[in-house]
This record gives C-alpha cells, sequence and structure tokens, in this order.
C-alpha cells in the first residue's frame, strides 16, 4: 500500500510537471523556440504570486487571476521586442538570449527576494485528504493540481484544433512565410504562442509554490523536468506531455521511495532509458 | 597557383605568441602567489571557453552540459590520486582520458537531440553525473571532499615548487588545449566541419561523415573540459557535487566569454576570457547585479554584434591572427584578369 | 482602364544578387496581364515584391494609388493583394476546409465563400476533411487558389501554376478563369506555358534577365517578337 501510495502520488505531481512541458512544447510547436529560461518563469510566477497574495489579500488561486494575464503579457511583449529578432536559421541567438534571460531573472529574484526559501499558504485546502482506503488517501491539491492540468491540456488541444486561432497558430507552424500571405502576421502570432506559454507557465508558477518551498535558483531543474516530459511523450504533442510528467513523476516517486537521494537520479534515468530505446517518445507527432 | 594560410598574419601572430608565452612563462619570477593563482584561473577559463567554442561555435554543438566533464575530471583527479596513489599531473592526464572516454556513451544518447534540444539534453547528462558524484561515499557524497595534506605535501618540494607546478601545468594545459583545437580546425576535419556548418544537409550528400566528426569534435572537448577540470580542483584543493556540475561557474561564464570574445572565431574566447577577468576583478563586490549585467551583455552582443569583440576586430581592421581558411592566390601569369584571393 | 497596380522602375535584390532591374508595369482594374519568360527571368520575383515577401522602394509600386513597396505581406492582403504561391505551398497540418478558412480569415469581405470556392472547384467539397498533402497535385492547386479567393482580393496574383500538372488538369483550371475573374477582379498569371498564358490574358509582358523586354496585347503580338523577347535572338 505505502508502493501505491508513491505512485499515486507520482502521478499527480507529473501534472505538474505537464505543466511545465506544455507551455515548453507549445512554443517549440509554433516557432521552434526553446526558451532556456522557462523554468525561471516559473520560479517569477511563483514570486509574482507572493507579492499578489500579500498585496491584495487574496488566496493564491484567486491571484492566479491576476498573474496568468500578467505573465501573458509579459510573455508577449518578450517575444514581439527581444525574441523575434533572434529567430533565424542559426541556433545560437535564440539559446543564448533566453539563457542570457534565466540568469537576469534568477539573479534578479535573488537581489529582490533574497536567496531564502519561500512558501505560498493556501489554508485548509493544502492538508486535506480523500481516503480512498485505510492506507491510502489522496490530497486535495494535488488532485486539483493533476485535474488543472488536464483541463489545461485539454483546454490547449481545443484550443489549437477548434479555433481559428488555433488555426492560425498550427499554419504559422507548417511555414511562417506563406501564412504570411494569408493575412496572419507571424511576429503577432508568435507573440500569442508565448504570451500563452507563459500564461500556462503561471499557473505551473502558482501550484508549485503551494506545493512546496521555493527559491530563487529553482528555475533549471523545473526546464529540465518540462524538457524530459516533453521528450518522454513525444515532440509536439500536448497529450503526451501529460504522459510524459506522469512518467517522470512516478519514476522519481519510486526513486525517493527506494533512497531519498535517487529521487531526480531515477527521474533523469527513466529520461535516458526513454531516449536510448524509444527517441521519438511515446507519442510523436510532427506538428504542435 | 599558390595555396597559403594568410602567412604573413600567421608569421606575426607566432612571434607575438612567442613572447607572450615567454613572457607567462617566466612569470613565477615576477609575479606574486595570487597572481600566479588567478592567471591559472585565466588559462583554465580560456581552455574550457575554447573547447566551448570548438562544440557550439564550429560543430553546431551548443552544449549547456560541459559542467559535466569540469567534474568528471575534478573527480578523477581526487579518485586517481587518493585511491590510485597516482601523482596529481599523471591523474590530470588520466582524468582527461576519463572525460574522453565517458563522452563516447553520453554522445550515444544526447546526439539523439537536435539543436536546442541537445543542448538541455546535455545538461541532463551533468545533472546525472552530478547526482551520481553525491553518491560516492568514498569521495564525501552530497557535502564533497578536501584532497588529503599528504598528496599535496608529496606533490613537489615545497608549497612555492607546488605552486609554479601548478601554475606552469595550467599554462602548459591551455597551449595544448588552443594547439589542439588549432589544429583539428586547419585538419581536414575541420574543413568538413566549415561545410557542416555552412550547410549541414549539402555537407552529408558530399559524403561528408557528419556524425563521426561531430562525435570526434564532442570527446575531443570532453578530454580537454576533463583535463581543465582537474586543474581547477587541483588548484582549489577541494570538491563537492554542486561545486564540480555547477553550471554557472563552469558554462554559463564560459558561454558569456565565448559570447563577449567572439563565438566562431579561435581568439574569440582568448579575448573573452581576459575581459570577463577584468570584470570580474572590478565588478564581483556586485554580487548578483553583476551576473545580471553579464546576461544583459550577452543578450545585447547577441543582437547587435553576434560575432563578438573578436568578429568586430576582424570585419574592421581585417584582424585575423589565426587563420584557419587557407587562400587560394593566381599568380598573374596564369589568367588575364587576375581574380581575387578566394576563400576556399 | 484605371490602373489598380503600377509598378514604376522597380530593382529587387536577393542579398547582393539583383534580380529585377529597372521594371515598369501596369495592370488596370479588371484587366487579366500574363508575364512570361524563361526560368530565372525575374517573374516570381515580381510576384514577391508586389505581395511584400522582398523588400523594395515604397514609392515603386503603387496599388490603387497608395505607395506599398516594402509593405509587409499581411498588410497587403488586407488591401486586396493575394498570391497564389508558386508550389502552392499548402498548410499540411490543416485540412482542406482550414486551408480554404483561414484564407478568408483575414482579408476583405466579398462574394467568395466557402460556398462559393466548393462551387467553382466541387471536388474539393468531396475532400474538404482531409488533410491537403493528401491530394493530387490539381486539387492542391485548387485549393490553393481558393485559399487565395476566399480573401476576396482586388488583385489575383497566379505563380505558375499549371507548374508540374497534366494538361488536361491545367485546362481544367483555366476554364474556370472567367468565373474566378467575373466580379471585375483583376489578375496577374506568370507562366512558362506561353500558349495558355496568351489565350487566358489581354496584355502580355515578357521578362528576361530581370528586364522587361517586350509589353503588348496578348491578341496581337507575334510569336516571332515573344520568342526575341523571351531568348533574347
Amino acid at each position: 500500500m505505502d508502493w501505491l501510495n508513491s505512485i499515486v502520488q507520482g502521478v499527480l505531481v507529473g501534472g505538474l510537471y505537464a505543466m511545465f512541458a506544455a507551455g515548453l512544447s507549445l512554443i517549440f510547436g509554433v516557432m521552434r523556440l526553446v526558451n532556456i529560461a522557462h523554468g525561471d518563469f516559473v520560479v517569477l510566477a511563483a514570486y509574482l504570486a507572493l507579492v499578489v497574495t500579500q498585496a491584495l489579500g487574496i488566496g493564491p488561486l484567486a491571484s492566479l487571476l491576476v498573474i496568468a494575464p500578467l505573465m501573458a503579457l509579459i510573455g508577449y511583449g518578450l517575444q514581439r521586442w527581444l525574441l523575434n529578432r533572434t529567430l533565424g536559421d542559426d541556433l545560437l541567438p535564440p539559446l543564448l538570449v533566453t539563457f542570457g534571460l534565466s540568469v537576469i531573472i534568477q539573479n534578479g529574484l535573488l537581489e529582490v527576494f533574497s536567496p531564502d526559501s519561500r512558501k505560498l499558504q493556501a489554508g485548509a485546502i493544502e492538508t486535506a485528504t480523500i481516503p480512498l482506503s485505510p492506507d491510502l488517501s489522496i490530497g486535495v491539491l494535488p488532485l486539483l493540481q493533476f485535474l488543472v492540468a488536464v483541463a489545461m491540456i485539454g483546454g490547449l488541444q481545443a484550443l489549437f484544433y477548434r479555433t481559428s486561432w488555433g488555426r492560425a497558430l498550427r499554419a504559422t507552424s507548417d511555414d511562417q512565410s506563406t501564412v504570411q500571405l494569408v493575412g496572419v502576421d507571424n511576429r503577432h502570432v508568435f507573440g500569442l504562442a508565448m504570451g500563452l506559454s507563459l500564461a500556462v507557465v503561471a499557473v505551473a508558477g502558482v501550484f508549485l509554490a503551494v506545493r512546496a518551498n521555493f527559491d530563487p535558483s529553482m528555475g533549471p531543474a523545473r526546464l529540465i523536468f518540462g524538457f524530459e516530459a516533453v521528450i518522454i511523450g513525444g515532440l509536439g504533442n500536448l497529450w503526451g506531455t501529460l504522459a510524459g510528467g506522469v512518467v517522470l513523476g512516478v519514476a522519481q516517486a519510486i526513486g525517493s521511495k527506494v533512497d531519498p537521494g535517487w529521487q531526480l537520479l531515477a527521474g533523469h534515468l527513466a529520461f535516458l532509458i526513454v531516449l536510448a530505446v524509444r527517441p521519438e517518445g511515446f507519442f510523436p507527432r510532427v506538428q504542435a | 597557383m599558390t595555396i597559403t594560410r594568410g602567412a604573413r598574419a600567421s608569421r606575426l601572430t607566432a612571434y607575438a605568441a612567442l613572447v607572450i608565452v615567454a613572457a607567462l612563462a617566466s612569470a613565477p619570477l615576477w609575479a606574486g602567489p595570487s597572481n600566479l593563482n588567478l592567471l591559472t584561473q585565466v588559462f583554465a577559463y580560456v581552455a574550457l571557453a575554447t573547447m566551448w567554442n570548438l562544440l557550439a561555435g564550429f560543430s553546431g554543438l551548443v552544449s549547456v552540459g560541459q559542467q559535466a566533464y569540469v567534474g568528471i575530471g575534478g573527480y578523477a583527479l581526487f579518485a586517481l590520486t587518493m585511491f590510485g596513489g597516482l601523482h596529481p599531473l599523471v591523474a590530470l592526464v588520466m582524468a582527461g582520458v576519463i572525460g574522453g572516454l565517458l563522452a563516447l556513451p553520453v554522445a550515444a544518447l544526447v546526439f539523439r537531440l537536435r539543436g536546442a534540444y541537445f543542448a538541455i539534453g546535455s545538461w541532463v547528462a551533468a545533472e546525472v553525473f552530478r547526482l551520481l558524484a553525491s553518491q560516492i561515499t568514498a569521495l564525501g557524497g552530497g557535502s564533497g571532499t578536501s584532497l588529503p595534506a599528504r598528496i599535496v605535501v608529496d606533490m613537489a618540494a615545497g608549497r612555492q615548487a607546488r605552486e609554479f607546478m601548478i601554475y606552469w601545468t595550467g599554462l602548459a594545459l591551455v597551449l595544448v588545449v588552443i594547439g589542439l583545437a588549432i589544429a583539428l580546425l586547419r585538419s581536414r576535419w575541420g574543413l568538413a566541419l566549415r561545410a557542416i556548418h555552412h550547410n549541414e544537409l549539402a555537407a552529408r550528400s558530399n559524403g561528408v561523415e557528419v556524425t563521426r566528426i561531430k562525435l570526434l569534435v564532442y570527446v575531443v572537448a570532453g578530454f580537454c573540459t576533463a583535463m581543465a577540470g582537474a586543474l581547477i580542483f587541483l588548484q582549489k584543493l577541494r570538491i563537492s557535487p554542486d561545486a564540480a556540475f555547477s553550471v554557472n561557474d563552469w558554462t554559463a561564464f564560459v558561454i558569456f566569454m565565448a559570447v563577449i570574445g567572439g563565438i566562431g572565431r579561435v581568439e574569440g574566447p582568448i579575448i573573452g576570457a581576459i575581459v570577463f577577468f577584468v570584470l570580474r576583478q572590478s565588478l564581483s563586490d556586485l554580487g548578483s547585479l553583476y551576473l545580471m549585467m553579464l546576461g544583459l551583455v550577452a543578450i545585447v552582443i547577441m543582437l547587435r554584434a553576434p560575432r563578438g569583440v573578436a568578429g568586430w576586430l576582424h570585419d574592421r581592421f581585417g584582424f585575423e591572427p589565426i587563420p584557419l581558411e587557407r587562400r587560394v592566390t593566381y599568380s598573374s601569369t596564369m589568367h588575364e584578369s587576375k581574380p581575387e584571393p578566394q576563400h576556399v | 482602364m484605371r490602373d489598380l497596380l503600377a509598378i514604376a522602375s522597380l530593382d529587387a535584390f536577393y542579398g547582393d544578387f539583383q534580380a529585377l532591374f529597372d521594371v515598369s508595369l501596369s495592370v488596370g482594374e479588371g484587366e487579366v496581364v500574363a508575364i512570361v519568360g524563361s526560368n530565372g527571368a525575374g517573374k516570381s520575383t515580381l510576384l514577391k515584391s508586389i505581395a511584400g515577401q522582398i523588400a523594395t522602394r515604397p514609392d515603386a509600386i503603387h496599388f490603387d494609388g497608395a505607395p506599398i513597396g516594402g509593405e509587409r505581406t499581411h498588410l497587403l492582403l488586407r488591401r486586396g493583394i493575394s498570391l497564389v504561391p508558386e508550389g502552392r505551398r499548402l498548410f499540411p497540418s490543416l485540412s482542406v476546409e482550414e486551408n480554404l478558412l483561414i484564407g478568408g480569415e483575414h482579408g476583405r469581405k466579398g462574394p467568395w465563400t466557402l460556398a462559393r470556392v466548393y462551387d467553382l472547384f466541387p471536388i474539393l467539397k468531396e475532400r474538404r476533411d482531409q488533410r491537403s498533402t493528401s491530394l493530387s497535385g490539381g486539387q492542391q492547386q485548387m485549393v490553393a487558389i481558393g485559399r487565395a479567393l476566399m480573401s476576396n482580393p482586388r488583385l489575383l496574383l497566379c505563380d505558375e501554376i499549371s507548374l508540374g500538372l497534366a494538361p488536361i488538369i491545367v485546362r481544367e483550371i483555366y476554364e474556370r478563369l472567367p468565373q474566378i475573374i467575373g466580379d471585375g477582379m483583376s489578375l496577374v498569371i506568370v507562366e512558362q506555358d506561353i500558349v495558355q498564358a496568351l489565350a487566358a490574358s489581354r496584355r502580355v509582358y515578357c521578362l528576361q534577365e530581370g528586364r522587361v523586354t517586350l509589353e503588348g496585347a496578348s491578341a496581337t503580338v507575334s510569336r516571332e517578337s515573344i520568342a526575341a523577347a523571351y531568348f533574347g535572338v
């Protein structure tokens, strides 16, 4: 039962990893951009939640109403005024510019908030559980996090495949030059994609802040978790990111059950094994 | 028709290099211990940046995981001296060999990832090595260990002799690394690398074995980076997983040096490392503000002058101290019209 | 006839390579103009310049009286310039119908709707849910034309629409031209197939090595003068 408990926890944490991954997958799908600062934006969102909840006296989940649009705006602006200039045939400029952003965000957070770790208080919901059997119970908050991840990925999926917005995103992903011939401004679409990615990141950041302690240095590890979930799930498939997140979460849970020092290692090993035996991931698809 | 390699520039550079190397080699005569220490750090960083540049600037292998090899080199040095009884200098070279060998299985995995995803994949590999290192209880696990006093003492006769030895090792290392990079880039593999950089598909279809050449570069970089790592931790005398596999210290700074100095030019990392250390000596009191500034500088350079200081010197003044391309010069008797010298 | 499109002394470059030299050309409202020339003569470059895919001097190209040279492509579409690109360039991850719908999303309002495109090319209605990549070359060309029409252009630019298609399919597409331009749309067709181009157009320009070497009425221009302008003999 102990093992089952760990695995269930792993699955639920996988939802958070899927949120990291979905934002990463989205911008790679639309504009082949890999944002090295992705994890640092997650942490930035966590700190924004800290500020907003304290300033407005609202709960963490309510703070999303402010933070998600704010992060989306930051993403749009960043893409239009900075990252669009780096896109082209050369791989280095977008990588190194987002790498520079990562360093700036991390150290900016250090400067403003100090290296001390923080946590967001969500009240009674944090400790509430749903007992499934005498030995097995599920935390309400982890469950909520998982359900939000599923809903978000379902929502993104619907957006991509059911709306004219998604049509423009997919067409831009196919051919950013021809899409202009049908009146779509590719630069604007890139901005929207980054805005959407950071809105997803905002949700992930708030859940991160409620679930555990956070500090300015933990961004890169979130980037890596998101990346591993993307590759395990298969590049360019949104539901795949959920599967990838769950695989990663379960691997880490099993690892830490064996030995607390093995938690991260087990996750990385799961990723490396997938890379070795099935480099295209479980659910590959070319388009986002 | 003659094929030369910018002979005059090369000769000038050779003389200048000779003077500089002679001055540096005699540094123990004129510099104090703290300056020798600083210079050794510069040597190690030039070696790291040269190898990162070889990967990212010439081979399209943008790695954010070279700290893996710094850590491997450091840990190999500690293990080989502590448990193998090797002299630290022998262990340093062996550490390089271990780094080169470990690069093979790593490449087998991360080479499956393309472009930017290769970058993060290489980072994951470094994380794996960091986590594995923290499992080695004989080397202090997560909190690390110091090099035992007897090894330090046995290294050379006296403190000063040890300092000189580490300094000269650093100088020798950086010369070997730069020399290796130039030799590699001037070889037929180097020519192929530039062909790949120009157009990977075309190079492939012309029979260039893209993957094998990239693998060669990756292994050479693993070898040299691990030796640099061994040197760094021989100088520090203390190692821990977080210090040995630090992405900030061994990759972020190195990338800044390459970006500022000039990616894709051999002299770039050397210039970049000097600029970096000058900035660090004068601004490091600012702490995280200093790092934010570095990030900003890297972004601005990437957008405004992506070829860095070396590229700017080259475009503006024709400064090319280390020519890689061969020049074809046609004698005027062979052609009626005299074509301009062409790059091949 | 009032000029809808007027090009005066247009030069165009790909990096250092100059592809067009001092090209002047006009297209009247509701007029069909053909541009012929051999491979590499600059025909596609000319269309790309008009559609904003290649930077040009602002006053080199006027559309409906306004200087539009170098304006961005998606804005030109809103003015009513639509290009059917060479090689069709459909969006592979979109279905046939989605390819058509996206064509109409940002364009002008007008008579062209999904239903009307399906009337024009009934086969597309049958294939509406398929991926565009699963269609035959001729059907893909119909989607490309339909996609451009969905934006209700005032000026339609067609780049080598017969390229790689069977003659019978080409004839089928050209037979639809009167229906396409029925509402007073202007049309520029770039073709290597001179006979087809002359038959469909009112006036013809011949390009050679980036320069206009001949301009005339399609009905009266002689084969000899075309050949001379085409090959430079």
